[in-house]
C-alpha cells in the first residue's frame, strides 16, 4: 500500500468510526454535541483534530462497560487492567476485534522473524491481563506452535525450554532475565537451546537491557508495544531492522500532542501518543491519550514495511509506574495507607531492581500515631498494610518501618516515588 | 506500682543505640534497666529510666518516636523456682503476657512484665505475696505525666 492508500483508507475508516461512535456510545455523542461537531465534520484524517479527547478517567468513569459500542451480547472477551484505587480498567471484544488482535500480533511475530515452524513460548500472564492471550491468538494465527505456559514457575519454564526446543519467547523484557537465571542455576548449556528471537514488552526497557538479554539469552530481542484500551500488545513492534516499531496504523491511527496544551505537534519531537482505534467495534476510541512519550518517524524503512514507527517509549506523562509488567499509579498507595492508618504518615515509594525483576517498596515513618510499643503490633500492622496493597495493586510490595523525620521532605508537591531501576 | 517504661522505635543501622545513649548521658539521666527487641528492620528500644517524663521529651526533640508504656517491676530471690512461682500466679489467673526482661545478681532478681492487663497483673501479684517495685522504689523522678499512651 502506498502512504496516499493508506491514508485514504484511514480516512474512509476515520469516518465510519466516528459516525459509529456517534450513534452507539452516549458519552460520544454528548462530548461532540457539547462542542458542536456531527459526523459529517469529519471528511477525512485532516480533521481527527476537531474530535475530543479520551482518558483513562473517562473509562474509569464509565467502569464497566459505559464506552461500549456493541451490546454486550454482541462482545465475546473481556480483559482488565488495574486502575487507580481499585477500579480496573476493563475493555471488551468483539469476534471481528478479535480476529483483528490476532491479525496484528501475527504481523508484529512476522516483523519479528518468527514464522509458522516456530515454537512459541507464551510466558506473558494469561488470564485478565492482555499479554498472555494477545500472543496466543496471534502466535496460532501466525500458524506458529504455541505453549501457552504464561508466567511463573522459571525452573520449569527453562525445561519446557529444552526439552520442547522452544524458537521464540515472548514475556516482559525483566522475566527474560530472570529466565536467564534460571538457565545457569538448572545448569542448563544455553546453547544447546534454540531460541532464536524474543518478543518482549509491556514495560519500558533500555538498549542496555537489550544487549543484556540478546547476551545472555542467545536470541534476537524485539520490542512489542500495546495497550490494552487501544487493544492489547501489537498495536507496534519492531522488525528486524531495529529503527523503531511499525505502528499498524491501518488499524490504530496514530498523533503525537504536546501533554501540556494537548496541540498537535511536529511529530520528530517528543510528545504523548495518542491513538484512534479505526476498526474497533468491541471499544471504539477517539484520540485516546496513552501518556506515553515518544516521537513518529515516515521516512522509509530497509524492511520495506511502509508503516509508520514510533522510537522505543521510556518515558511517561504522568506519575504511572510500571511494575513487571504492572501498572501502577502512587495514589493507589497513598489510599490505601490512609484507608488503614486513618492517618497520613511520610511515606516514600521506592522502585529497585534485583535479580532483574522490579521490587516495589514502601517506606514507612513509624510516627506517634502509629508507633506501638510490642514488635507484634507493629510487624502485623506491616502485614496488614502489605497484604491489602498487594491486593489493590495486584503486585507484590515490601513494606518497611523506618524512623520519623528520615523522608525527605519538599516544599511545594512532595516527592513519593524514587524510581532506581536506570531506564535512560 | 506502675513502672514507667520507654520505648523507642529504631531503625537497624549502626549509630542508632548509642543516639539513645548519649542524649540521656549528656542529660544526666539514669539507665536503670534496658532491652532491644528486635525485627530484621528495626528494633523496639525499652528503658526504665532515672526521668521518664524528662527522657521522653527529650529524645521526641531528637525526632525519635517514643511512647511510655506501664510495666510491672518483680523482685524475687534468687533462687531456683521463684521466677517460676510468679509467673505461674499470672497463668493461672489468665493474664498473658506481652514480653519480659530481667537479670538477677547477689540474693536479688529484678524482672520487668508487660501484660495484657497490667492492673489484674498487680492485683494477683500482690495477692500471691510477691514484692513489686513502683517508679518510686526505683528511685525515679516521675511527674510528668498521668496516663501512659497503651495501644
Amino acid at each position: 500500500m502506498t502512504r496516499d492508500e493508506l491514508v485514504a483508507c484511514q480516512s474512509r475508516r476515520l469516518c465510519d468510526l466516528v459516525q459509529r461512535v456517534y450513534h452507539s456510545v452516549p458519552f460520544y455523542r454528548d462530548k461532540m454535541q457539547r462542542l458542536g461537531i456531527t459526523p459529517e465534520d469529519i471528511r477525512s484524517i485532516e480533521d481527527l483534530t476537531i474530535l475530543p479527547f479520551t482518558t483513562k478517567t473517562d473509562l474509569r468513569d464509565n467502569y464497566p462497560f459505559g464506552l461500549f459500542g456493541v451490546p454486550l451480547d454482541q462482545i465475546v472477551r473481556l480483559h482488565a487492567s488495574s486502575g487507580t484505587t481499585g477500579r480496573p480498567t476493563v475493555v471488551g471484544y468483539t469476534r471481528r476485534d478479535i480476529g483483528i488482535w490476532s491479525e496484528v500480533i501475527a504481523r508484529s511475530l512476522a516483523s519479528a522473524g518468527a514464522t509458522s515452524k516456530d515454537l512459541i513460548q507464551v510466558a506473558y500472564g494469561y488470564g485478565l491481563f492482555t499479554g498472555g492471550l494477545g500472543l496466543h491468538y496471534g502466535a496460532e494465527k501466525l500458524g506458529a506452535t504455541v505453549i501457552p505456559i504464561s508466567g511463573g514457575n522459571s525452573k520449569r519454564q527453562v525445561h519446557i525450554m529444552r526439552d520442547f526446543g522452544t524458537t521464540v519467547l515472548a514475556c516482559t523484557p525483566s522475566y527474560a532475565l530472570h529466565l536467564a537465571e534460571a538457565i545457569s542455576e538448572e545448569h542448563i548449556d544455553r546453547t544447546a537451546l534454540k531460541l532464536r528471537v524474543g518478543v518482549f514488552g509491556a514495560e519500558p526497557w533500555t538498549d542496555g537491557m537489550r544487549r543484556e538479554i540478546e547476551q545472555r539469552l542467545g536470541l534476537a530481542a524485539i520490542d512489542i508495544y500495546g495497550l490494552s484500551e487501544v487493544m492489547g500488545p501489537g498495536v507496534a513492534c519492531e522488525c528486524c531492522a531495529r529503527c523503531g516499531l511499525h505502528i499498524q496504523e491501518d488499524h490504530f491511527l496514530p498523533e503525537i500532542v504536546n501533554s501540556e496544551t494537548l496541540k498537535s505537534q511536529d511529530i520528530t519531537r517528543r510528545g504523548e501518543l495518542v491513538f484512534t482505534t479505526l476498526t474497533k467495534e468491541g471499544l471504539p476510541l477517539l484520540r485516546y491519550r496513552t501518556r506515553d512519550l515518544t516521537t513518529l518517524d515516515v521516512s522509509s524503512c530497509p524492511c520495506g514495511r511502509s508503516t509508520v514507527r514510533m522510537a522505543k517509549c521510556l518515558a511517561r506523562s504522568d506519575d504511572m509506574l510500571i511494575i513487571r509488567g504492572v501498572n501502577v499509579f502512587p495514589s493507589q498507595i497513598e489510599s490505601v495507607i490512609m484507608n488503614l492508618a486513618g492517618v497520613a504518615p511520610h511515606y516514600l515509594i521506592e522502585v529497585s531492581r534485583e535479580h532483574n525483576l522490579d521490587v516495589l517498596s514502601l517506606l514507612v515513618e513509624v510516627d506517634e500515631r502509629l508507633f506501638a510499643d510490642t514488635v507484634g503490633h507493629l510487624e502485623s500492622w506491616t502485614i496488614s498494610v502489605r497484604k491489602e496493597l498487594e491486593s489493590a495493586l495486584g503486585v507484590s510490595i515490601r513494606v518497611r518501618l523506618v524512623e520519623p523525620k528520615t523522608i525527605e521532605r519538599s516544599e511545594g508537591k512532595a516527592k513519593r516515588v524514587i524510581d532506581r531501576r536506570n531506564m535512560q | 506500682m506502675r513502672v514507667h517504661q520507654l520505648s523507642v522505635f529504631l531503625e537497624n543501622r549502626s549509630g542508632r543505640l548509642t543516639e539513645v545513649t548519649e542524649a540521656l548521658g549528656l542529660a544526666g539521666i539514669n539507665i536503670t534497666a534496658q532491652c532491644v527487641a528486635d525485627s530484621s528492620d528495626y528494633g523496639v528500644l525499652r528503658m526504665v529510666v532515672s526521668d521518664p517524663g524528662r527522657a521522653e521529651t527529650l529524645l521526641k526533640a531528637r525526632g525519635l518516636s517514643v511512647t511510655l508504656t506501664d510495666v510491672v517491676c518483680l523482685e524475687t530471690p534468687n533462687v531456683p523456682g521463684s521466677l517460676h512461682r510468679a509467673l505461674a500466679l499470672l497463668s493461672t489467673a489468665g493474664v498473658s503476657v506481652d514480653y519480659m526482661y530481667a537479670f538477677a545478681a547477689g540474693d536479688k532478681a529484678f524482672v520487668l512484665v508487660r501484660t495484657g492487663d497490667i492492673e489484674r497483673t498487680i492485683s494477683v501479684l500482690i495477692a500471691g505475696k510477691q514484692k513489686l517495685l513502683g517508679d518510686h522504689e526505683l528511685g525515679m523522678n516521675y511527674g510528668v505525666r498521668v496516663a501512659s499512651s497503651e495501644k
